[in-house]
């Protein structure tokens, strides 16, 4: 029963982690490419496991982690960068709609040509990175936690009521996500890319965080406030600011793009 | 060739994005952060320290003006178009 508990706790807060990423990727950008990125992910990580099998633990995890880390903390800062940008006024938002209009069009020409199932190459990218990581995580818990205990099968089906778990939790939320406010739920999600950015790069590059993975419960909204706080005063010379207060990070919807 | 240049186009878009400068600082950050634990220094402070710097720097390289408006004494910075509210 302890390591059936050890276990599931180990790979819910991985299952968060891979679930906030894919939460983030389809809420802002393309649920169908989240889902493709998902399943790609999962299939990769079907590969691996069948293939390595127990020799899965040998997979540098700490470099995978830089340059996953790294991505997700280049990506996160662009989106909180154009978010502010857009609640502060200082981004021409018409201008960025037209762009963005002459952007999807190029690349939808060229992503139906070489990627057909998912037609967000960025949201793709995102939750199959995400997903591939956590999920090599989960295996890894799953093999040392279980072969301590000589019971790799009680360990497996542990982690694997964590991730249906999380995951149905997940999907619980996806509608009420919808509904918040796109330049909000584009500085959300920039947050949260950069926190994990952040934090996976620093892990991998060496660092230890003072309480392990409890220091995003400090890193995430941190962030936000400096984010917050950025907003504001950019507001000071911004010219055409949104209606609302200091939290008020709204701006037209049509933005698709990052 | 014009397709060469559209791909490497695509990927430095992809991942270096609108400013240059934030992917060269966490290229740096992760450097930083290797060398300082490789000392034997404590390293997790730094890429928090760097995002404090890099993000309000790449806001003010994409404005092109200082954050906080410079003011003299006695004297009322204007907005700086008619749709900008006061700065208090």
């Amino acid at each position: 029963m302890a390591l059936f508990i050890a276990v599931f706790l180990a790979c819910v807060v991985e299952a968060v982690e891979a679930t906030t990423i894919v939460l983030a990727a389809g809420t802002a950008r393309d649920w169908r490419s989240a889902g493709v990125g998902t399943g790609a992910a999962l299939a990769v990580l079907a590969v691996i496991v069948a293939v390595l099998g127990p020799a899965v633990s040998q997979i540098p995890l700490r470099g995978l982690r830089v340059v996953v880390g790294a991505l997700l903390l280049v990506f996160g800062l662009q989106w909180i960068r154009k978010a502010i940008l857009r609640a502060s006024g200082h981004k021409a938002l018409h201008d960025e709609e037209k762009l963005y209009a002459e952007h999807t069009a190029e690349a939808a020409a060229q992503q139906s040509r070489h990627f057909v199932l998912a037609p967000d190459w960025y949201g793709f990218t995102l939750a199959f990175k995400g997903v591939l990581l956590e999920g090599l995580e989960v295996v890894f818990i799953v093999l040392t936690f279980g072969a301590n205990a000589k019971n790799v099968g009680l360990a497996t089906i542990a982690a694997g009521c964590a991730v249906v778990l999380v995951a149905a939790a997940g999907f619980a939320i996806r509608a009420p996500l919808a509904r918040v406010p796109e330049n909000t739920m584009k500085f959300v999600v920039g947050i949260m890319l950069t926190s994990f950015g952040i934090f996976w790069g620093g892990e991998g590059a060496g660092a230890h965080w003072p309480g392990s993975d409890a220091a995003l419960l400090v890193i995430i909204p941190a962030i936000a406030l400096f984010g917050i706080g950025l907003t504001v005063l950019l507001r000071r010379t911004g010219e055409a600011p949104p209606s609302g207060g200091v939290a008020d990070l709204r701006a037209p919807a049509g933005h698709g793009a990052n | 060739m014009s397709k060469l240049r559209a791909f490497g186009a695509f990927w430095y878009d992809f991942v270096i994005g609108d400013d240059w400068l934030v992917a060269v600082g966490v290229v740096i950050g992760l450097a930083g952060t290797y060398g300082l634990n490789q000392a034997g220094v404590t390293a997790w402070w730094l890429l928090p320290l760097l995002l404090v710097i890099l993000l309000p720097l790449s806001l003010q390289r994409a404005v092109s003006a200082p954050l906080l408006p410079r003011r003299r004494r006695g004297q009322r910075t204007p907005p700086a178009s008619p749709h900008t509210p006061p700065a208090n």
